[in-house]
């Protein structure tokens, strides 16, 4: 990933100057991963009924720095769906082919079983091979095989993960995927991505003045994003290839709020340049601006729900920031939520079905999630500075920023509330959280 | 500088004085005395040695002040402070708007940034909205004193660039707030 890196630059005079700078944030940011460490996830709260999983060391993973299968396990784990076993030592190494004592899992109450093997190819590549079992019905349920580069251990690891997790809850996993967000050390923004796990972590963007809003484009392969280094906010578009950065919105006035369509071919963005903040739409490239609705209040924060038909968002048009929708070619607008007098930040689910947004209970902000064909709410937090709530792309967690003991720190909690994560790095205030879609294959 | 060369002066001074005493007369009468004789010649001090070498820093005279700059005038005040969950600009800073907006019209090749700000308290984005209203609340209150729709852009840095830091009620305080800019600056 290319790492690009913005100071003030007022005037293009100053463009040696801003050189020697942005190659000096360029060493800084090449330099952070080894002066931080990574994201560290801690899980402070699991599902009620976790699948009891072993996962036996693979024969011929000391071969690679880390071992696979403690990656597959710390991702199983910290799903707060499952409960890692622990697995007895053995003489003879493992593989996916080694006979299975299922008598012996079952009296050890593993409900599921992983058993594999990494081997090197002559070229250099490695190979894994795995099986996963059912230890109850005593049958191998799945199992694969990838061929990886020394450098993708951690990436294959996730796809181990992320099959495992699908066979045995029937729904897609997350572990292949990635997250956005910035980290603000001193004077310094960056905007990071890291793997879903916390690790892996890279510098997309590095300035001295704030960077906020992140949003994936469907795609994964850009990030629009608000960056106020010209005195101003004013929305970019970033490839994550190539670092390459496109203005998107740079109107006069404040531009900012980015929401990518579900066909990643159009923004929705939030402008002042007729007065006040109003939703608009901008093509991704900057091009064909018109104007989404028109309120004499304040509008923002705009989020397209995931078949492409609503815009939701925030407005204080009836007097305190509540949540509306309005369909995505204009028209009528209506007011999705009625209880309490502080209700921002809306994100739809991936399946739709649910809306979750920031709520103010006396004086808390904490995450809520809507039931939008019930209307019941639930409160899944119970921090009081929750921000930016974001959706895991299978709708399962849900990613945020808090503040705990006076730093921003990121938090993830389970849709029904019962598994809770704390992410945090050594050092720096995180904030702004985005999680990216699921990767195509 | 100056004041080395009055010491040097000062000393030269009374050198002479020591050396050359002034022909002083004996009162008459008094018997005439062999002239005193002469001590150990201190040894002597040079008066003034080479010219000291003048410093001459790089720079220039300083401009007459420009109004926006000076501290005595009110166009040297920027900001403008608002009440928590208020956009209106309070009457104690009607003068200062008002003052900038007749700077504007006295000078019409003058533009002009205002930029936004709010407390921490709440979503970034909502934030950057009313930091928008209150730049948007000042920059009403300039057109309708003289300032060109052309000259002003009111924008907003919401809670991202607080003035000062921290999770107080002063601080937030200090945060609600526009200020003015000029451009150039």
């Amino acid at each position: 990933m290319a790492v690009a890196c913005v100071g003030y630059n007022p005037d293009v005079n100053s463009l040696s100057r801003s050189v020697a700078k942005a190659l000096f944030a360029a060493i800084l940011a090449l330099m952070a991963p080894l002066a931080f460490a990574q994201l560290s996830i801690e899980i402070t709260g699991a599902g009620a009924n976790r699948i009891p999983i072993a996962v036996v060391p693979f024969a011929g993973e000391g071969a690679m720095s880390s071992r696979i299968s403690a990656i597959v396990r710390a991702d199983l784990e910290r799903s707060g769906l499952f409960r890692a076993l622990e697995v007895p030592a053995s003489n003879a190494p493992i593989t996916e082919a080694s006979a299975v004592n299922f008598d012996e899992w079952r009296s050890r109450l593993a409900d599921a079983l992983v058993q594999g093997s990494l081997a090197a190819l002559p070229d250099g590549r490695f190979e894994v091979r795995f099986r996963l079992f059912d230890v109850p019905k005593q049958v191998a349920v799945g199992g694969i095989a990838f061929t990886l580069q020394p450098g993708q251990l951690r990436a294959t690891a996730h796809r181990l993960a992320d099959y495992i997790y699908e066979k045995l809850t029937g729904e897609r996993g997350v572990f292949s995927t990635r997250v956005a967000y910035v980290v603000k050390r001193g004077a310094r923004f960056e905007l990071q991505i890291a793997d879903a796990d916390g690790g892996g972590e890279e510098t997309a963007l590095a300035s001295f003045e704030p960077i906020i809003s992140p949003a994936w484009s469907p795609d994964g392969r850009h990030l629009a994003y608000v960056s106020f280094e010209n005195k101003k906010p004013v929305v970019y578009v970033h490839s994550l290839l190539d670092g390459k950065r496109q203005v998107a919105a740079n109107f006069k006035g404040s531009n900012s709020a980015p929401a990518w369509s579900p066909d990643g071919s159009r923004l929705a963005v939030v402008l002042s340049r007729d007065g006040g903040s109003q939703l608009f739409m901008v093509n991704a490239d900057g091009s064909g601006v018109r104007r989404l609705a028109s309120s004499s209040g304040i509008d923002t924060e705009p989020q397209f729900s995931p078949d492409g038909q609503w815009i939701y968002f925030t407005s204080d048009r009836g007097g305190s920031p509540q949540i509306y929708r309005i369909p995505a070619g204009g028209g009528d607008t209506q007011r999705v939520t009625f209880e309490g007098n502080y209700n921002v930040s809306p994100r739809v689910s991936p399946d739709g079905k649910s809306l979750a947004y920031i709520a103010r209970n006396g004086g808390k902000f904490q995450v809520a999630l809507l039931d939008l064909s019930s209307r019941q709410t639930q409160l899944l937090t119970d921090s009081d500075r929750d921000e930016s709530p974001s959706f895991s792309p299978n709708g399962r967690m849900i990613l945020l920023a808090t503040v705990i003991g006076g730093r921003g720190v990121l938090s993830a909690v389970s849709s029904d509330g019962r598994v809770k994560q704390r992410i945090t790095t050594a050092s720096g205030d995180v904030r702004e959280p985005a999680w990216g879609p699921f990767i195509k294959e | 500088m100056r004041g080395i060369f009055m010491l040097v002066a000062a000393s030269a001074l009374l050198a002479a004085c020591s050396s050359t005493p002034m022909g002083e007369q004996p009162a008459a009468g008094v018997e005439e005395r062999s002239p005193a004789k002469p001590g150990p010649v201190p040894a002597s001090k040079p008066v003034a040695q080479k010219p000291i070498p003048a410093v001459v820093l790089p720079g220039k005279p300083p401009a007459p002040m420009s109004p926006l700059r000076d501290p005595n005038n009110i166009l040297s005040k920027r900001s403008v402070f608002f009440d928590y969950d208020k956009y209106d600009v309070k009457d104690e800073y009607k003068a200062l708007v008002q003052a900038h907006a007749q700077y504007l019209r006295s000078n019409p090749g003058a533009k002009m940034l205002i930029q936004g700000n709010t407390d921490e308290r709440g979503s970034r984005e909502y934030n950057l909205a009313l930091g928008q209203r209150r730049a948007d609340a000042m920059k009403k209150m300039m057109l309708l004193v003289g300032g060109k729709e052309e000259q002003i852009e009111s924008v907003s840095l919401g809670e991202e660039k607080p003035r000062a830091q921290g999770s107080t009620e002063e601080a937030y305080a200090q945060n609600r707030r526009g200020d003015i800019l000029y451009s150039g600056e």
